[in-house]
């Protein structure tokens, strides 16, 4: 199986379990109690069960006529902006949030760039009763404000992460400094295939549903078969690793979509940051980068330890769009197909129109991971 | 082996003495290297350099602000080991950075070059048991003494096998959280001090939240001694200069010979 689970909390060179000595006791923990979970089909009865009736899965499959006729490929999206509270965020979310109950735990902590990731646990932390706290970075509260009033009304306590780029990676250093002291009672909800092991691994298997949900909906539009290109856009990269899980095994072409200011494959330098080894965008000491992004859900200067992976066997390919790409994909997507993408989303769409070359005559499977509407205040400004 | 970096504690613990061990900020402002020298003279039998990182997620925002402020002012792990190199310091330095300092190097470049600057140890706050091996082989080879940190959420077993493996000293962490000066000693540093001390010989030195002189003479009751960081630079931010650090740092060193 090209994506296997992790031996010794390692994807190939990749992955690992690098937090400060206080963490570890609790990452073992989490381990074993996502093992034992996960195995338990009483677990994945209460889990399947909420995926149908809370957050409205199976999301659909849209085929894109309109676009596909101007692209000359054939475009079908996989339609996780439908889900509750506007992404692929909560399929994972939910999955942590009983894991942590189940655990005994009675708050929840997150980081968020865009928001979304804040936002659905602020929504799984209503709907189980806990406490919740989310580290955004500043930059990103001021562009994602509709996001934090979003998750104060669900009852999130937002705090300003302030050090260093103040965007995504410095609310994950905060998040992982307030879960170092209170590790006794909170879950750490982290929202990437990323950090210590087992997150890449257990954000996956809750993500997995995409694929497994894509690759059933694929065979039965395509005569049991699989689209030529599954492409997804890539900050730390869980919709992406989500919709890939489905594919892997196929002959279909695996695509990362990666900001340009953002491409922690592109540069391919490995590194070690926020409890995993994988590419990083860092300086010639060592020093981590401040990504540049349209997007703050993709504004990340790493990517997942699996990615890393799948990019260095060859399986998967990363390619960078720019900003200005990807207000055109965005534009692009809503003029025709009547659908406002997230920001995030939007890089796939820029991305095809960028490969249209080489797409010509293709089928290609879109994860279309969020939608828009947290993003039409930005883009007013920008389009105007 | 017993390197430099634990015979100077060892030396002092069996002079009946209790260990202090400041912790200074390498790179900050231009006398920091003057800093390191007066803080020995101060009474400090070693001192850890910090290596600015620029995603430090054990260390609070006083740290934080010195390493950013470091970073700014131009400081790289080399223009640092360079300086340490040159200076006469008087007692033995670990280096504490985080792990993509070193991996970056290259665990066996990053060992050398600590050891060709007269460094004794290192402290990797990242890099737990389960990811050390790489390095330690590369440190244990050059010579350099690994520091483990021993945390409050470990297992009996787990910090047995904290204590086999560190060198220097053991490092307790004094609570459940990143580091910065507190107004109380927490209870969990005198019980990481007393699970520590029932089962090792090594230097038992406790740390995070160890902010007076009055709280290092409290968990010394129990343990070796201490390691104090953001109290001392606190003092290299308001820009004490080497005299007003050393001063700080001679009220530990008073507080806890009098014990």
């Amino acid at each position: 199986m090209t994506m296997a689970d992790p031996v010794d909390g390692r994807f190939g060179d990749f992955g690992g379990m690098y937090v400060p000595e206080t963490l570890v006791p609790a990452c073992q923990e989490l381990d074993a109690a996502f093992r034992e979970a996960w195995a338990d089909p009483s677990f994945r009865a209460e889990l399947d069960e909420l995926q149908a009736n809370y957050t409205g899965r199976p999301s659909p499959l849209t085929e894109c006529r309109n676009l596909s006729a101007e692209l000359g490929c054939r475009v079908l999206l996989k339609r996780e902006d439908l889900n509750h509270t506007g992404s692929h965020k909560i399929n994972n979310v939910l999955g942590q949030a009983l894991l942590a109950r189940r655990m005994g735990k009675t708050r929840l902590v997150a980081e968020t760039g865009a928001g979304q990731h804040g936002v659905a646990t602020a929504t799984a932390a209503a709907l189980f009763g806990m406490e919740c706290v989310v580290y955004m970075g500043a930059v990103d509260i001021e562009r994602q404000k509709l996001n934090v009033f979003r998750m104060q009304l669900l009852g999130t306590e937002v705090r300003s992460a302030e050090s260093g780029s103040k965007t995504l990676k410095d609310a994950v250093n905060e998040a992982m400094r307030y879960w170092v002291a209170a590790v006794e009672n909170t879950h750490y909800c982290l929202g990437s295939v990323m950090g210590p092991h087992p997150y890449p691994w257990m954000v996956r298997e809750f993500h997995r549903v995409i694929g497994e949900e894509a690759s059933a909906q694929c065979a039965a539009l395509l005569d049991g078969g699989t689209p030529d290109v599954v492409a997804a856009c890539v900050g730390g990269g869980s919709n992406a690793i989500g919709i890939f899980s489905g594919f892997a095994d196929t002959n279909a072409e695996l695509v990362g979509v990666e900001p340009a200011g953002g491409a922690a494959v592109g540069r391919a330098v490995p590194g070690i940051v926020h409890g995993s080894q994988s590419y990083l965008m860092q300086d010639e000491w060592g020093q981590v980068l401040e990504a540049e992004s349209i997007s703050a859900g993709l504004d990340y200067p790493g990517i997942g330890p699996e990615h890393s992976h799948l990019a260095k066997i060859g399986r998967a390919r990363y390619e960078p769009v720019t900003d200005d790409e990807v207000v055109a994909g965005f534009q692009l997507l809503a003029r025709t197909e009547g659908i406002i993408p997230a920001l995030e989303s939007a890089h796939v769409i820029a991305w095809l129109t960028k490969a249209r070359e080489e797409l010509q005559g293709k089928t290609v499977l879109v994860n279309l991971s969020g939608r828009g509407d947290k993003d039409v205040a930005q883009m007013m400004d920008i389009i105007g | 082996m017993i390197g430099a970096f634990e015979a100077a504690l060892r030396a002092r613990r069996d002079a009946g003495g209790k260990c202090l061990v400041p912790y200074v900020t390498g790179g900050l402002g231009t006398d920091w290297v003057e800093t390191l020298q007066a803080v020995a003279a101060a009474g400090a039998d070693a001192i850890e350099i910090g290596v600015p990182f620029s995603d430090p997620v054990m260390d609070g925002p006083t740290i934080q602000a010195a390493n950013d402020l470091a970073l700014e002012q131009g400081a790289t792990p080399v223009s640092i080991l360079d300086a340490v190199r040159n200076a006469d310091i008087g007692v033995p330095t670990a280096v504490m950075t985080y792990g993509n300092i070193a991996y970056r190097i290259g665990w066996e470049r990053f060992a050398h070059s600590l050891a060709d600057s007269g460094v004794s140890g290192c402290i990797l706050p990242d890099i737990p048991l389960e990811e050390i091996g790489p390095w330690t082989e590369a440190a244990d080879a050059a010579g350099i003494e690994t520091i483990l940190l021993a945390a409050p959420t470990g297992s009996d077993e787990r910090l047995a096998r904290v204590c086999e493996r560190s060198h220097g000293f053991v490092y307790g962490v004094g609570l459940l959280g990143i580091t910065g000066v507190r107004t109380e000693l927490a209870e969990s540093a005198m019980i990481i001090a007393r699970r520590l001390k029932e089962i090792t010989d090594k230097p038992v030195l406790v740390g995070v939240g160890i902010g007076t002189p009055e709280q290092a003479v409290e968990v010394s009751a129990v343990s070796d001694g201490v390691v104090v960081g953001s109290a001392v630079v606190q003092r290299m931010l308001d820009k004490a200069g080497p005299e007003g650090v050393a001063e700080l740092v001679g009220t530990f060193r008073a507080a806890l010979d009098a014990i």
